[in-house]
């Protein structure tokens, strides 16, 4: 829970992970590159403060997400997104066992979602099925971009997609988290393109469709659909960030978002460990719309505020949200 | 230095000039792609180098063969080398590119085609902002309403970088471009309805603010990789022996 000026906020952070980006699990060049690459977007954004060393960065003990997230970083509850990238790394980049290993020791603090990928076929639908059962997943996060040997991506209108989002389903795993990366195939085409969303989230209106970094590098083809799919959501995780090296530009991406979304469809993300979410918060907190945009995008209430930080994303798990801050919207919703 | 590698030198620079990066619309040696330039008697070697070792190889790809295309177009540039540098695919590129048998042989099973539709969608896109940037600027001067605005043609507008290069996309994705043209067409050139315009503005918006954020995060992420010090302006001069 986060309190300023007599505001109070609870905080769902929708996208964290704990991986292991150590030398030792970098798999090749490919696993290497990519955690560099994390780390740049790390060092890019960050305050000078909230800036760690590379070491630090590749590997987080579990005191320190515990101290990162909840002592210092105002989380009430976090999402863990697993990121598997097998390919990349020896154990895989951040597993749903990885996660779920220290969620079960806080299970009040931690949601566990799991992942697939439609090209491990019927014996992926059986693992999907023991993953649900053994954490009771609610959410799953989807990799688009995953190498998978001479396979370098999918599309989530590939028919097999189409057979996990039925089982997403039978299963009870509502929640879909979308990330898209710079190398699918077919190469020759726009890797970001977020049209397969569209797509699908018509083919499954009971599914929630959470596009991460809200569509970025594609935010307009993301508002453009978000706009006509009421179960298309924004995450802001890599977009955050910029609200402190780049707040014009955070002030215009949010400005975009609450234009063709509404305030009902984002959710809050640091996206740790690449960012904390202490200063995150703090600062989002603290934001407004600078005056000589207003006029195109309005101002920011603490209302807008709650509902990002914390209360949407509350809706889409289920979580419980203490009286006094249920209080405080149904006043001002009044 | 003699003479003549001082002016192909700074051909080779201005020629570096007209290659775009086609998400980003912007040119690779204001947005300090360019790593390395450097003329020999009459070979030319260029670097080129990308915020991430992940970035899209196929807007890569497309980089490095516009570069070598320009490059190798000059007159006295007899042979050119253009290199990617610090890439995930690099040498796939690299070796596409001096073969010149295109993107699907450098990536065989992993393309479907050729780059030509993905450059278009993205002109395309520049296009619209391009439109825009106009449009809102006489919106907002009060000199122009929604139902003006539909009326006027490329002629009537004053002067500035941003309609020349408002002609130049035009030109490049074969819509017309004289002073009769409307300032406001569809993708296929056909003029806008007024009552169309509102929506379409609002979405152009959006497709300016997703360009400008991201070229922002992309020149972010390079100096973060390769220190902000080095502007594009030190790397200019070209020629070091010859």
């Amino acid at each position: 829970m986060y309190a300023k000026d007599g505001e109070k906020y609870f905080v769902v952070d929708g996208h964290v992970h704990y991986w292991d980006g150590t030398p030792e699990n970098q798999a090749n060049r490919y696993g290497t590159g990519f955690l560099n690459c994390f780390y740049d977007y790390h060092r890019n954004l960050s305050p000078e403060e909230a800036r760690w060393s590379l070491e630090h960065f590749q590997r987080q003990t579990e005191d320190d997400v515990l101290h990162d997230l909840f002592e210092v970083g105002y989380v009430d509850k976090a999402i863990f997104q697993p990121t598997y990238l097998t390919d990349f790394f020896v154990h895989g980049f951040n597993t749903t066992e990885q996660d779920g290993a220290l969620a079960e020791k806080h299970p009040d603090k931690f949601i566990v979602n799991g992942s697939w990928d439609p090209r491990d076929g019927e014996a992926g639908l059986a693992e999907l099925a023991r993953l649900a059962d053994r954490w009771g997943l609610q959410g799953v996060k989807l990799y688009t971009a995953e190498w998978k040997g001479d396979s370098k991506g999918w599309k989530l209108t590939d028919p097999w997609s189409y057979r996990y989002l039925d089982k997403c389903g039978e299963l009870g795993i509502r929640n879909i988290h979308v990330h898209k990366g710079p190398t699918i195939y077919p190469l020759n085409l726009d890797a970001f393109d977020v049209a397969d969303v569209d797509e699908v989230a018509t083919a499954f209106p009971e599914l929630n469709f959470i596009v991460e970094h809200v569509g970025l590098p594609r935010l307009e083809d993301f508002c453009w659909i978000a706009t006509q799919e009421p179960n298309v959501y924004g995450g802001l995780a890599v977009a955050m960030p910029f609200i402190h090296s780049r707040p014009r530009y955070f002030a215009q991406i949010i400005g975009e978002l609450l234009y063709w979304l509404d305030e009902n469809r984002i959710t809050f993300a640091s996206d740790y460990a690449i960012w904390t979410p202490k200063w995150l918060i703090e600062k989002f907190v603290d934001f407004q719309i600078p005056a000589d945009l207003q006029g195109e995008y309005g101002t920011l209430t603490p209302e807008v505020k709650r509902k990002i930080l914390g209360l949407n994303m509350a809706r889409l798990y289920d979580i419980k949200v203490p009286e006094e801050v249920r209080e405080t919207e149904r006043v001002i919703a009044s | 230095m003699t003479t003549t590698a001082v002016v192909l030198a700074s051909a080779v620079w201005r020629a570096l000039g007209t290659v775009v990066d086609p998400e980003l619309d912007e040119p690779i040696t204001e947005l300090g792609f360019v790593a390395g330039c450097e003329v020999v008697g009459s070979e030319v070697r260029v670097e080129l180098r990308l915020p991430t070792y992940f970035c899209a190889p196929n807007f890569a790809y497309l980089m490095v063969a516009d570069a070598h295309d320009v490059v190798a177009a000059i007159a006295g540039a007899k042979r050119v080398s253009v290199r990617l540098l610090d890439h995930f695919a690099a040498e796939e590129i690299n070796a596409g590119v001096a073969a010149g048998d295109g993107f699907d042989a450098a990536f065989p099973g992993l393309a479907g085609g050729e780059l030509d539709e993905l450059r278009r969608t993205f002109l395309h896109k520049a296009h619209l902002a391009g439109q825009e940037r106009l449009a809102s600027r006489l919106l907002a001067s009060g000199r122009s309403t929604h139902e003006e605005l539909v009326l006027l043609r490329l002629g009537d507008l004053d002067a500035s970088s941003e309609l020349d290069e408002l002609r130049r996309r035009r030109a490049q994705l074969g819509l017309p471009a004289d002073d009769e043209a409307p300032l406001l067409v569809d993708e296929d050139g056909a003029p806008i309805a007024a009552e169309a315009l509102p929506v379409r503005l609002r979405f152009a918006r959006t497709t300016r603010v997703s360009i400008e954020v991201n070229a922002g995060w992309c020149r972010g992420l390079l100096a973060t990789r390769y220190g902000g010090g080095q502007s594009a302006d030190s790397l200019r001069p070209v020629e070091t022996r010859h």
